[in-house]
This record gives C-alpha cells, structure tokens and sequence, in this order.
C-alpha cells in the first residue's frame, strides 16, 4: 500500500487538501467574526488529516456522508471552494442555492450525498446508499463520517448492524475529537474505544492516529479493499481534536487551556510537512508553495463568491417537491 | 397539481366507467396494494421494497404476500426490527439511484424513523437547492377498528401533512388504491402512502392495467344537493353509507375524498361547498389540529364562505387515545350513524 507521504505528486495533494481545508475554515471564521456571515457553523480545525487521510482512500465515484463538522470531508472529497464560500454567503450560487448553508453542503456529482444537521443522521443514509450500489451491482463504497456523540444515537447502532447482515460495502468513519459538543467520552460511554463497539455487529474495528494522515489513509484503504470485495463494513475509529468550539456560542467551559494547546502541538498538517520534508519527498520551498496556494485559492474563491447574487426569496418554494 | 372540479368529477366518472367495463375482475385493497407493487417491480429494476417481515412471512396484514417468491430476498428484503435504519436505508437508496418502497408495519411506528421522515427525507432536496431527489415511498397501515389498542391504531396523517416536503396519500378504496401506489411509486419525492387497516380485505373492481391516478385531485364520490361531507380514508365509505341513508330521508350530500392530503386539491371541495352551502367534514384522526381544520380553513379563507347557510360542522375522533374496548373503540371515531345524525342536524341549523 503506498503512503500518502512516498510520492511527491501525492504528497503535494495530500497537503494541498489539508491547507485548502484548514485555510477555508480560518477565512469562514474571520468572516463571522467580522459580522460578514451569518447564521453558525462548525469548524474541524486540527481534523484535517482525518478527512483528508479517509477520502483519499476513495475513489472519484465512492460516496461520502457528511456531518454538521463537514467542510473538511467536502473539500477532501473535492467539492469547489467558490461554490461552498457561496454557499456560506448565502449567495444563489452556493451549493444549496443558500437553501442549506454550511451544515447541508452536497455535491452528488462528487460523491458527496450531503452534510447533516442531525447527530447520527446521515449514518442509515450511507448505508441505504451501500444497498444500492450492492443492488446496482457496482463496486462503490460509502463512508460515513460521524463523531463520538453519534455513537450513543439509535442510528448508529441500526445502521452499523443493516451494514453488517447485508454485508453492505460502507465506512463507519467516527472522528473521535473526544466531545459531543460539551460531554466528553469519558463521560458518555463505558468502553476503552468506540472501535470496539464493532465487536456487537461481528464487523473489525480499528482505531487510528486521526491525525496522522497517512495511519488515516492505510486504515481506510485497508477498510475499503474489505467493502469493495463484498466482504461488508468496517468501523474506523479517528482520534483527533478540534481546536475551536464546538460552535460560535463555545467559551470552551469544558476543557481546559492546556489541553487545547497540547493537541494544537499535535498539527496534523505540520506533522505531515515535518515527515515529507524529513523524507525528502518534499522541500520545504514546495511547502510554502503549497501553503501559499492555498490561501490564494480561499480568498479568490471568497472574492468570487461575494460577488455572486444573493439568494432570491422570489424563488423560495420552487425547490420544496421535486418535479420529475 | 390541481385540477378543477370537473376534472375532478369527470375522472371520478372515468374510473367509475372503467370499473364497469372491467367489473368481472374484483379484487381487494390488498391485492390491488400487491399488484401495484409487482407491476412497478417488473417495469422498474430500481424498485424494491423493504420492511419486517414482508418476507416468506407475507407481511403483518399479508400485503406483501407472494411477492418474496416472485422477486427474491434482495428487492423484497427483510429487515431487522428497526424502522429508523430501514427508513435511512431507504432514503440513501433513493439518493443513490433507487426506488425503495419501505413497509413499516403499522403506522405508529414511523414514531420510531421519525428523523428519517422528517429531517431526512423531506428536506434534502430542499436543502441542497434542488440538487437531489428522494423518490420513495413510505406505505404504512393506520387506524382504529382492530382492538390493537393506543399504540397500534393512530392516524397520524396529519403529522406528516404538516411537513414540507412530504406528500401524503391516504387511498379510500381498492378501486383507488392500485393506481394512487403507481403514481406514488413513480413521484420523485418521499411519500406517505397509508393504507386504513379496515379496508384491506375490502374489494372493488380493479384495472388490470397500469393506470395511474395522479397525486393532488381530489375525487367526487357522490354529488348532491344539500351537504357536502369531505371525508379521508375509511370515513369515506362510512360517509357513502350514511348518504344512502339520508337519501332516504330527503337529504341530499355529496361525498368528497381529497385522496391525497399533500398536495391537496381543494378547488372541487370549495366549489361543492359553494353549490351546497353546507360542509360536513368527518376524519378518524381527533379532531383537534387535525386535518379537517385545514379544510375548513379553505373553506372560510374563499369565497365558498359567501355561500355558507349554516357554520362548517366537523366530525372526527375524540381528543383521546385509541382505547381497546370494543365498545370504547367503536366510540372513540365516527361511526356512521354519527355522520348521519350530524348531517341531520346541519340541515336544522339552516
């Protein structure tokens, strides 16, 4: 299995996702901070490597669901930066049409069948998904993103069990940052890890550095191979942390400044520069490069956006049933 | 959709036409369910359908019956119980390219999938501008009558009309029922199809063909002259029956089946009330929030107000949970002497 770190062309997009991510995510934040966004979002600051490590191990027609932390797994999956700023504007050129803002981002064409408002929701949906390409007879696969709070949801566990009597080809990709908004894993459940609740539906349970995108990556490869081969699901479990709250009304009550600045030590993407610059796969100049592209490509997208026509209340209903 | 009252009524017309030329082939509600299901199956390889037991078990009101032994456990799939991950399923199969039909046994449980229902399917196509659809359907039995008791005898239809997103089809009878689940199972949105447990072993004349009936139309089951009575699902032949009687004793109703309550036609419904001047609205469900406030609503919102001779009246269930006693059950919706008694006394009040 070759290491997303071993090639430079891989290297370079490995870390190209992860600054388009980590880049985006800072520029939704100053702009609500600014007062130029409205309505509340949820950054995965310091989950980069997770996202991307996971859809990395995809192929372009492999599906994704999404959660309401889902910018990351979007542009990982290779959403457009224009179209999602867009969206998070409000603008009639977003994703949604600025029907969904930044929790029900999708790009079906991508593969991505959609962020999700609800804690577990999109779990029974990428499963129902693995049935049709079982049925379809095609060799897709699906990964679900979720977090830790989701696996104390009814969803988890009747999804993760239809996965596993029907040998569904499907992901369980829980990104474990160690908090369901407040309520920390230690409190809210009674296992060493969530990999091992696998062990109820007979499925393997791994669980990963979830911020070394490389572990990410082999562990979803390795869990992909089993889906694609008829072999059924596998529940992955990615450790990683977000450094900002849970949302825009967080003053991180619940945890402490230390931790917070222990895990930011922790940078999956710095850790992956030192690594590929070590290896000498990449040079440090290439970084910068990489990094610099980055942060042209949110702000021209963010220009680009902004420019774009608001969303037009004259057309509110015309998207409420569909029509053949 | 919505169509006038004389498209309305000449359909109504059509189908009674039709029913005539193929009156020799009678057949139930559930058969013609079974059949709809069968010919979307053979037409359509996206359609199939999932749900508990609806296997060699033939599902908990025999609707699915040989269907397992025609198609095979992969498009009629058996499920665990757990009605939130069946219909998940189904909505990620539709996202996906299929055109799942979800059974859940009785219709109180969608309490159970209830996010899946309403978080999930009938906004992803709204919230993501458009750029998806959720072709499925939802069949469910609902209603009293069966001693099943407070869980196993709601109508909850009024739930799920109140949900953008949703269309809700409420089929009155076997002639009806076959081409209302064509239309649904071809529609590209999520619909609740519910099914009045009473009239499954009821039966009519059937087309054998792949005629469909298209959702929002409202049907004209009868017209008279002095009531109109608008009535969903079992209520409409309770209200058939109390027209025949009350044409005994001079009084003259139509009967009205909106047929699917979203989207609702209600243009014939206020044009009957026009003519009439007199509305009797009768559900199972409890009258409280229910639908037929929703009609009444229409009603007093149009210029049908104009024509009232006598406040809008509305039948419906009690403010109550289905209870088990038969005599309690039998009390807690309308019967047709209720509808009868109501329709007479509407007639004193003008």
């Amino acid at each position: 299995m070759a290491r997303l770190g071993e090639d430079p062309g891989t290297a370079r997009r490995t870390l190209e996702a992860m600054w388009r991510i980590r880049r985006f995510e800072e520029a939704v934040d100053d702009l609500f901070a600014r007062g130029l966004m409205h309505g509340t979002m949820h950054l995965s600051i310091g989950q980069e490597a997770s996202a991307t490590g996971t859809c990395f191990a995809l192929r372009d027609d492999d599906a994704i669901t999404s959660t309401h932390r889902g910018h990351g797994h979007c542009i990982a999956k290779g959403a457009d930066l224009e179209q999602m700023m867009a969206e998070l504007l409000a603008k009639e050129t977003g994703y949604c049409r600025g029907r969904g803002g930044s929790m029900h981002i999708a790009d079906v064409a991508t593969g991505n069948l959609g962020a999700n408002g609800i804690v577990g929701g999109g779990i029974p949906i990428a499963a129902g998904a693995g049935l049709a390409y079982q049925l379809q007879g095609i060799d897709r696969v699906v990964v679900s993103f979720f977090g830790d709070g989701a696996t104390n949801e009814g969803a988890f566990h009747e999804a993760v069990n239809l996965a596993s009597i029907w040998k569904l080809p499907v992901i369980f990709l829980c990104e474990n940052n160690k908090y369901g908004m407040s309520f920390s894993t230690e409190k809210s459940i009674n296992v060493e890890t969530i990999a091992e609740r696998s062990a109820a539906y007979g499925i393997p349970g791994v669980t990963v550095d979830g911020n070394d995108v490389e572990a990410v990556h082999e562990a979803v490869t390795t869990a992909v191979e089993r889906a694609r081969t008829g072999q059924g699901p596998t529940l992955v479990e990615s450790l990683t942390y977000r450094w900002k709250g849970h949302s825009k009304s967080d003053k991180n009550l619940y945890r402490t400044k230390e931790e917070i600045a222990e895990w930011r030590d922790k940078d999956p993407i710095g850790r992956f520069e030192t690594l590929v610059v070590e290896r000498g796969v990449l040079s440090a100049e290439d970084v910068e490069q990489v990094r610099a592209a980055a942060t042209n490509d949110v702000r021209d997208a963010a220009r680009r956006a902004n420019a774009a026509p608001d969303a037009d209340p004259d057309d509110l209903l015309d998207a409420v049933f569909a029509t053949a | 959709m919505t169509v006038t009252s004389q498209t309305s009524t000449s359909q109504a017309s059509t189908s009674q036409a039709s029913q005539t030329s193929t009156g020799d082939r009678v057949i139930t509600y559930s058969e013609a369910v079974r059949e709809a299901i069968a010919e979307a199956m053979t037409a359509d390889e996206r359609v199939f359908m999932l749900g508990e037991d609806i296997g060699v078990y033939g599902g908990a009101f025999g609707v699915s019956g040989d269907l397992y032994h025609r198609f095979g456990p992969e498009r009629i799939r058996d499920t665990p119980i757990s009605e939130l991950g069946i219909v998940g399923a189904a909505v990620g199969a539709a996202l996906a390219g299929m055109r799942p039909i979800v059974e859940i046994q009785f219709s109180d449980f969608t309490c159970q999938a209830m996010d899946q229902i309403v978080n999930q399917a009938a906004k992803i196509h709204f919230m993501l501008g458009g750029a998806a659809q959720v072709p499925m359907v939802l069949r469910a039995p609902l209603g009293s009558g069966t001693g099943a008791a407070a869980q196993h005898s709601q109508s909850l239809e009024a739930w799920f009309a109140h949900v953008p997103g949703l269309k809700v089809v409420m089929p009155s009878c076997a002639e009806e029922v076959k081409g209302l689940l064509l239309s649904a199972i071809d529609d590209p949105n999520p619909v609740m199809f519910l099914e009045h447990k009473l009239l499954y072993r009821t039966s009519g004349p059937v087309p054998e063909g792949a005629d469909r009936i298209p959702l929002g139309t409202t049907a004209v089951r009868r017209t008279g002259r002095d009531i109109t009575l608008v009535a969903t699902g079992v209520m409409v032949s309770r209200c058939l029956e109390a027209a025949e009687t009350l044409a005994g004793e001079g009084i003259d109703v139509s009967v009205l089946d909106p047929r699917t309550l979203s989207p609702l036609d209600a243009q014939p419904i206020l044009d009957d009330v026009s003519r009439t001047g007199r509305a009797l609205l009768v559900q199972e469900a409890p009258g409280h929030v229910g639908f037929m406030a929703e009609i009444a609503s229409r009603i007093v919102e149009s210029p049908a107000i104009f024509h009232l001779l006598a406040p809008i009246r509305r039948l419906c269930g009690l403010d109550v949970p289905i209870p088990y006693a038969p005599q309690l059950e039998t009390a807690a919706v309308p019967q047709v002497d209720g509808i009868v008694e109501a329709a007479r006394l509407l007639m004193k009040e003008s």
